[in-house]
C-alpha cells in the first residue's frame, strides 16, 4: 500500500491534499454503508433468537404443527424444506451449469444466442408467484404429479435457473482466455478443457451464485402455495408424489395468528430456517474449499 | 379423478374391515386409512386445523392435509376435483357452482361456526360506543364523502378518519362489504389494508382517530389495547358476544364459516369419518379456536344431512 503513495516530503500541493480528503469521504461513506447492513442484520438476529429461544427444544423439532402452541413443533415444515432444497439443487444445479457451458464455451454468436441470453436474464427478475401459476398449470394439472413434494422442487427449480445459469456464465467467462488457448494448443479436445480447465477454475463463482440462489428458494412461499404446500400437515413426505409444508410457511401461518404464543414460535421457526441456511452454505463452503485446493 | 388407484383399493379395504366391526359409529375405528384433502379459507383454518389434529392423532394411518389457499382458491381446487372438502368465509358463488356443475362434481354445504366480525377502535377514542349500520355504510362506501368522524355524525371531532381492513382477497372483506355497503367488493379504496390482521390490531392500536374491523378472536386477544364498538342494525345496539353471535342479535355481522364436502369423497370411509368426527367434536374445538360454536341442534342437522348425503354405508 505505502509502496503505491511515496511520501512526497512536506510540500503536498493543496490539490493532492483535496484529492486525498476525498478518498477519505468515500472510504466513510462505504463503511457506513456496511454498518447499516450489519447492524439491521444484528438487531433482526438478537431480536428473533430473543423471542424464539425460549421455544427452541427438542421437542419442537420432532413435533407436528397443533393449535396448542406449547404442542406445537417444526418436524413437518423442516422435513419440508429439507426435501424441497435437496431436489431443487439437484435438478437446478446441473441443468444451470451445463446451459452455461453450452453459452459460453459452445453456443455461437448469432442472435439466437442473443435472445436466449436476454430472456434468461429477464427471467432473473420475473416475479416468484408467476413460477407458481406456471408450476400449478404444467407439473400439477398437465404433467399430473398434484400438489405434491416433485412439484415444489421443480417450480422453484425454474425459479433459480436464471440466477445460477448468470453467476455460472459470469464465472466461465473469468476463467483467463489463455488458459483455453494453451490447453487447446497442447492438444485438448473441447471436453478435456471444460471439463479439466474451465470448471475446476469457475467453481467457486458458480458455487456462490448457486448458496444464493438456493437461500432464496428456500425463504419461498407465494410460489409454494400455488403448486399445493399446505398449512397443516401431520406426517412427513415418504417420496416425491407426497403432500408437504415447507418453514416459511408454518412460519407465516404462525405469526398470523391471534395469540402471542404462536409468535415465538414463529421465532423459533425463523431460527431453525437460519440454521439450515447456514449450514447448507456450510457444506457449499467446504465443497467450494476442496476445488480450490484440487486446482 | 385425483384418487390414485391404490387409495381405490385400500378403501374397499377398510370399508369391509369397517362392516366387519359393525362400523355404526361411522368414524373412529383404527382400522381407515387413505387420506383426506382439505383446502380453504384461512379464517376457517384454525378450526380445519384442531379437527385435523386431534382426527389425525385417533386415526394415525389416514392422511389429513389442510391447504390456505383462500375461500376462492379452494373453491377452485374444489371444483376441479383436486380435493374432498374445501372451507370458505362465505357461500358458493354463482359462477363457482356452474363450474363445479360443469366438472360433474355434486356437493353439500354444511355450516360449521359462527365468527362475529367486530368493529375495532382505539382505546383513547372516547366518543364513539356505539356505530350505526348506516354510519359504516356511510363511512366504508367507495365514494369516500366522509373524511372526517365529523362528517359522520354531528359533534364527533374534526379529525380524519383513519380506516383499516382486511385486504380484498380475503372472504371477511367481501362479507363485510356485501353487508354494510351493499355490493360484494365495493369499498373505498384509501384504507390501510393487510391480509394480517395481527398488523391491523397494531394499526388501530397506534392511533387514535382509527376505525378498523376484522374478526372476533383478534380483538379477544388484544382487548386490552382495543375497544370493540357495539353495532345498531335497526333494534338497538348490540356488542359481539358468544351469547348475542349464537342467538343471532349481533346482526348483520355475525357470519356463518362453512365447509363444502364432495359427495363422491363421502363414499370414502375415511373422509366420512372425518366430516362426521368435526361435527361430533365441533362444539368443544370451535370456542378453543376463538370462534363461536352453532347449537348442538344444528350439528345434529348437519349430521343427518351428511347422512342423508352419503347415503347408507356406515
Amino acid at each position: 500500500m505505502t509502496a503505491q503513495h511515496p511520501a512526497i516530503g512536506e510540500g503536498r500541493s493543496a490539490l493532492d491534499r483535496k484529492r486525498r480528503a476525498k478518498g477519505a469521504v468515500f472510504a466513510v461513506l462505504c463503511g457506513a454503508a456496511t454498518a447499516v447492513g450489519v447492524l439491521s442484520l444484528a438487531v433482526l438476529l438478537v431480536d428473533v433468537v430473543a423471542d424464539g429461544i425460549g421455544s427452541l427444544d427438542a421437542d419442537f423439532m420432532t413435533s407436528f404443527a397443533s393449535r396448542f402452541p406449547e404442542r406445537a413443533g417444526i418436524k413437518a415444515a423442516l422435513a419440508g424444506s429439507v426435501w424441497i432444497l435437496f431436489l431443487t439443487a439437484s435438478i437446478a444445479f446441473p441443468l444451470s451449469v451445463a446451459a452455461a457451458i453450452y453459452l459460453e464455451e459452445y453456443a455461437g454468436e448469432g442472435w439466437i444466442s442473443r435472445a436466449i441470453q436476454t430472456n434468461i436474464a429477464n427471467l432473473a427478475g420475473v416475479p416468484s408467484i408467476v413460477y407458481g401459476i406456471l408450476g400449478l398449470a404444467f407439473f400439477v394439472r398437465t404433467l399430473g404429479f398434484d400438489r405434491s413434494v416433485i412439484s415444489g422442487a421443480l417450480t422453484l427449480s425454474l425459479l433459480v435457473m436464471p440466477v445460477i445459469i448468470i453467476a455460472s456464465q459470469e464465472a466461465i467467462r473469468a476463467v483467463p482466455s489463455t488458459i483455453r488457448e494453451a490447453a487447446y494448443g497442447l492438444g485438448a479436445t473441447r471436453w478435456q478443457v471444460v471439463s479439466r480447465q474451465i470448471l475446476p477454475m469457475a467453481m467457486p463463482g458458480i458455487m456462490t451464485g448457486t448458496i444464493l440462489a438456493l437461500s432464496r428458494a428456500v425463504g419461498e412461499t407465494a410460489p409454494l402455495i400455488m403448486v399445493g404446500a399446505v398449512g397443516f400437515i401431520a406426517f412427513t413426505p415418504d417420496g416425491l408424489r407426497d403432500p408437504f409444508t415447507v418453514l416459511p410457511l408454518q412460519i407465516y401461518n404462525w405469526v398470523s395468528r391471534p395469540q402471542d404464543e404462536f409468535r415465538a414460535l414463529a421465532a423459533a421457526g425463523i431460527i431453525v430456517l437460519l440454521a439450515l441456511l447456514l449450514s447448507m452454505n456450510a457444506v457449499a463452503i467446504v465443497l467450494r474449499n476442496r476445488y480450490r485446493t484440487r486446482i | 379423478m385425483n384418487e390414485r388407484s391404490s387409495s381405490g383399493s385400500s378403501w374397499l379395504a377398510a370399508l369391509v374391515l369397517l362392516m366387519g366391526c359393525g362400523g355404526a359409529e361411522g368414524g373412529d375405528s383404527a382400522m381407515l386409512s387413505g387420506s383426506v384433502q382439505i383446502d380453504g379459507s384461512s379464517t376457517v383454518f384454525p378450526i380445519a386445523e384442531a379437527v385435523a389434529e386431534e382426527f389425525q392423532a385417533a386415526n394415525r394411518s389416514v392422511r389429513v392435509t389442510v391447504g390456505v389457499s383462500g375461500s376462492g382458491g379452494g373453491f377452485e381446487r374444489f371444483c376441479n376435483g383436486e380435493i374432498d372438502i374445501t372451507n370458505a368465509s362465505r357461500p358458493i358463488r354463482d359462477s363457482e357452482i356452474e363450474e363445479c356443475a360443469a366438472a360433474g362434481i355434486q356437493f353439500t354445504e354444511v355450516p360449521v361456526a359462527w365468527d362475529g366480525l367486530s368493529i375495532i377502535v382505539n382505546p383513547q377514542n372516547d366518543f364513539l360506543t356505539c356505530v350505526t349500520t348506516d354510519e359504516l355504510r356511510r363511512i366504508w362506501a367507495p365514494d369516500m364523502r366522509v373524511s372526517t368522524w365529523r362528517d359522520v355524525r354531528a359533534g364527533w371531532p374534526d379529525e380524519e378518519i383513519r380506516l383499516y381492513g382486511p385486504g380484498t382477497d380475503s372472504g371477511t372483506f367481501d362479507y363485510f362489504t356485501e353487508t354494510i355497503v351493499g355490493e360484494s367488493g365495493a369499498s373505498r379504496p384509501d384504507f390501510q389494508a393487510s391480509e394480517d390482521d395481527n398488523i391491523l390490531v397494531q394499526g388501530v392500536a397506534g392511533d387514535r382517530f382509527a376505525l378498523g374491523y376484522f374478526g372476533y378472536a383478534y380483538y379477544a386477544e388484544n382487548a386490552g389495547r382495543l375497544k370493540l364498538v357495539e353495532v345498531d342494525g335497526g333494534t338497538g345496539c348490540v356488542a359481539p358476544s358468544d351469547e348475542t353471535i349464537e342467538n343471532g342479535t349481533y346482526a348483520p355481522l355475525a357470519r356463518p364459516l362453512f365447509f363444502y364436502v364432495k359427495h363422491a369423497a363421502l363414499q370414502r370411509p375415511e373422509v366420512r369419518a372425518y366430516v362426521e368426527f368435526m361435527l361430533r367434536e365441533a362444539p368443544t374445538l370451535v370456542p378453543a379456536t376463538g370462534y363461536h360454536a352453532l347449537s348442538a341442534a344444528e350439528y345434529e342437522e348437519d349430521l343427518a344431512l351428511i347422512a342423508r348425503v352419503a347415503g347408507g354405508g356406515a
